[in-house]
């Protein structure tokens, strides 16, 4: 059984036109791949994102998420769902602004009702181990861009979340830090975690093991890379 | 959810102070609601307990007469002619008039020197019967009133007021069988009364020296005549119900034309009573309409502050909707700062206005009357009640538009 089973997805958007922006997506995850979907702006990869991170409804088909069928949930099922299954990395990092590191890490374990004491001692933990333990008390507006994406995977891993959800996480940071970040995930992977990256550069799609492809609302081709490693994008920091 | 649960406070407390001048304008207007609402109403309880004095222990259905000048010609008599008021109008009345109860006869002196030994004090020496203390409740501090004893043997005996007690006996613990002189004619004193009130027709009560009417009478020569009329009605009559029986008696009695305004004065208590009840009724329908108007208003700038508020955290609620906030903890935070702004507001408007009612009183204490403005305990634990709903009112719009953001719209709000 696969983590993610996506069969025949539709979404159209009623702004206006009636916009249909996912056309039939049918899609399968194992546990423990590291993958990426990729296309240009327009394609309908955000939508595919906010459908498999439970930010969106979609009309048609099944998902399935860890063998739960994920559809037409309650808000309050839903915000469950996201908080145990999913941890989501974004582009511009999205932590709380008025709240430190620690306090930004410790927030998925306060909504599930982690006593005070435990939830910072794990996400100091969760601080250290990407090597942040010194900046746990700085207010984000004083961390870097790199700095900031690894204080929101410490926050996205601290549940021990089935998948990893990033969409587009290093579109906000230097090719360096790209590289940095990209090699998080990689090493995430290696440690069992599911990681689904959603990008438009090709760059950071070569650094994981299976591309696929969306054009309009549909998949386009599923491309495997056994040796993302030697991908001619990854090499010294030169992704973009 | 635990209600002291400190996270929870914590983020509370954190988004509050986040924007402190801006928390702080808008529990000024919820804070000045609430002293509004609370300082007018214990300054209207105040004024009305202050205003209730002055009738303390006087009888509601009751009225006096007074006589005046006519200005009408009738029966041979020329317009513009002076006329008194006899004793036997007392009979008058109480033969002719079914409803009355009591019917007494005043007279009085004002600004006479009141003397005991070297001390001098200033006051009114009224002559009075003993039914007066059916009009004027005497509240005896010591001795006895005047009885119909004093007035058949024309005996100088004297009650005194509060005021005229303490001029003149300082420190005297019991004035009862010293003797007080006024006009060189001393009258052993009997009673002290502490009646306060400041109606009726004769003056400060606290100024008097109350004598049997009938000594007065022969001192004086004033024979026949008195100044005063009083009468109350009977239970279940009303005064203004037989007040115009009694004008209409005396009036015949005196030659006056019945159609003549002028002429006889009547003081009708019940009338004054309820003019006054109806102006502190009015009082207190104004209070409550600025008090709770502005109360009002200042919930609504509440209201629109967190609308602001909520508009401008549209990324940070996101963002908790993302990593798995509920809706209903998004909505208990909304409520509950909403709720603890405003409480708090409140609570402190309560406080400044218990604060400076306690000045007023004060300051009124300072001028001799003993008076409470403050407001109940129970009233104020009902305005804090208030206030949480209130509050509570406030933050649903807020909240409400709290829930229908969506974690996509925040995310992608860049």
């Amino acid at each position: 059984m696969s983590l993610i089973h996506l069969e025949n997805i539709h979404k159209t958007y009623h702004a206006g036109a009636p916009l249909h922006v996912l056309k039939g997506i049918s899609l399968d995850i194992e546990r423990g791949e590291f993958v990426s979907i990729m296309g240009a702006s327009g394609s309908g990869k955000s939508t595919l994102l906010n459908i498999l991170g439970i930010l969106d409804n979609y009309d048609e088909g099944e998902y399935r998420l860890n063998d739960v069928l994920i559809k037409n949930l309650k808000e309050s099922r839903a915000a469950d769902y996201r908080n145990r299954m999913i941890g989501f990395i974004f582009q511009s990092f999205n932590l709380i602004p008025f709240k430190n590191a620690m306090e930004n890490v410790a927030l998925p374990l306060f909504y599930q009702g982690v006593g005070r004491r435990r939830r910072n001692a794990l996400a100091m933990e969760y601080l250290e181990r990407l090597g942040l333990r010194d900046w746990a008390h700085h207010l984000p507006s004083e961390l870097s861009g790199g700095q900031k994406q690894r204080v929101a995977i410490a926050r996205a891993i601290i549940t021990h979340p089935q998948i990893i959800l990033a969409d587009e996480p290093t579109g906000a940071l230097d090719s360096q830090t790209s590289v940095e970040v990209m090699e998080l995930l990689r090493r995430l992977n290696e440690e069992g975690m599911t990681v689904v990256v959603v990008t438009h550069e090709s760059g950071v799609a070569y650094r994981t093991h299976k591309i696929v492809h969306i054009k309009d609302g549909l998949i386009g081709k599923i491309e495997e890379n056994p040796n993302p490693g030697a991908s001619p994008f990854g090499e010294g920091g030169l992704m973009k | 959810m635990r209600l002291f649960d400190l996270d929870k406070w914590e983020e509370i407390l954190q988004t509050i102070t986040r924007n402190k001048s801006r928390s702080l304008l808008t529990a000024f207007g919820v804070f000045w609601g609430v002293f509004m609402l609370v300082f007018l109403m214990g300054g209207g309880e105040g004024l009305k307990r202050l205003m209730a004095r002055n009738f303390e222990g006087f009888a509601q259905n009751s009225c006096f007469v007074m006589p005046g000048t006519t200005t009408k010609a009738y029966k041979g008599f020329q317009s513009g002619r002076s006329w008194t008021l006899e004793l036997a109008d007392v009979e008058r009345i109480r033969r002719s008039v079914p409803g009355v109860e009591t019917v007494t006869p005043m007279t009085a002196r004002w600004g006479v020197n009141v003397w005991r030994g070297e001390t001098k004090g200033n006051g009114t020496l009224k002559g009075i019967r003993a039914d007066y203390a059916r009009i004027e409740d005497p509240h005896l501090t010591y001795g006895r009133f005047i009885t119909e004893a004093d007035e058949r043997e024309y005996r100088k005996v004297c009650v005194l007021g509060k005021r005229i007690y303490e001029e003149l006996f300082p420190g005297v613990d019991n004035p009862c069988g010293l003797y007080i002189c006024v006009d060189s004619i001393y009258y052993q004193v009997v009673g002290v009364s502490k009646m306060t009130s400041n109606v009726g027709v004769m003056g400060s009560a606290e100024r008097s020296v109350m004598v049997p009417l009938t000594t007065m009478q022969r001192i004086y020569h004033y024979g026949d005549q008195v100044q005063t009329l009083g009468f109350t009605a009977r239970r279940g009559v009303t005064v203004t119900e037989i007040q115009d029986r009694v004008e209409s008696v005396i009036k015949r009695a005196h030659f006056i034309a019945p159609d003549d305004g002028q002429a006889v004065f009547m003081f009708n208590m019940e009338a004054l009573f309820r003019m006054v009840d109806n102006l502190f009724e009015g009082i207190e329908i104004l209070v409550w309409l600025i008090g709770v108007g502005t109360l009002l208003s200042g919930a609504i700038g509440v209201s629109n502050i967190m609308m602001v508020t909520v508009r401008e955290r549209t990324s940070e609620i996101g963002i908790r909707r993302a990593i798995g906030a509920r809706p209903g903890s998004i909505l208990r935070q909304v409520m509950a700062e909403s709720i603890v702004l405003t409480v708090l507001a409140g609570l402190a408007g309560i406080t400044f206005a218990v604060l400076m009612l306690q000045g007023l009183e004060t300051i009124v204490a300072s001028t001799g009357a003993d008076v409470s403005f403050q407001i109940s305990f129970r009233m104020a634990v009902g305005a804090a009640a208030v206030l949480a709903v209130l509050g509570g009112l406030a933050g649903l719009a807020p909240s409400f538009r709290a829930l229908a953001i969506k974690p996509i719209d925040a995310i992608r709000d860049e």
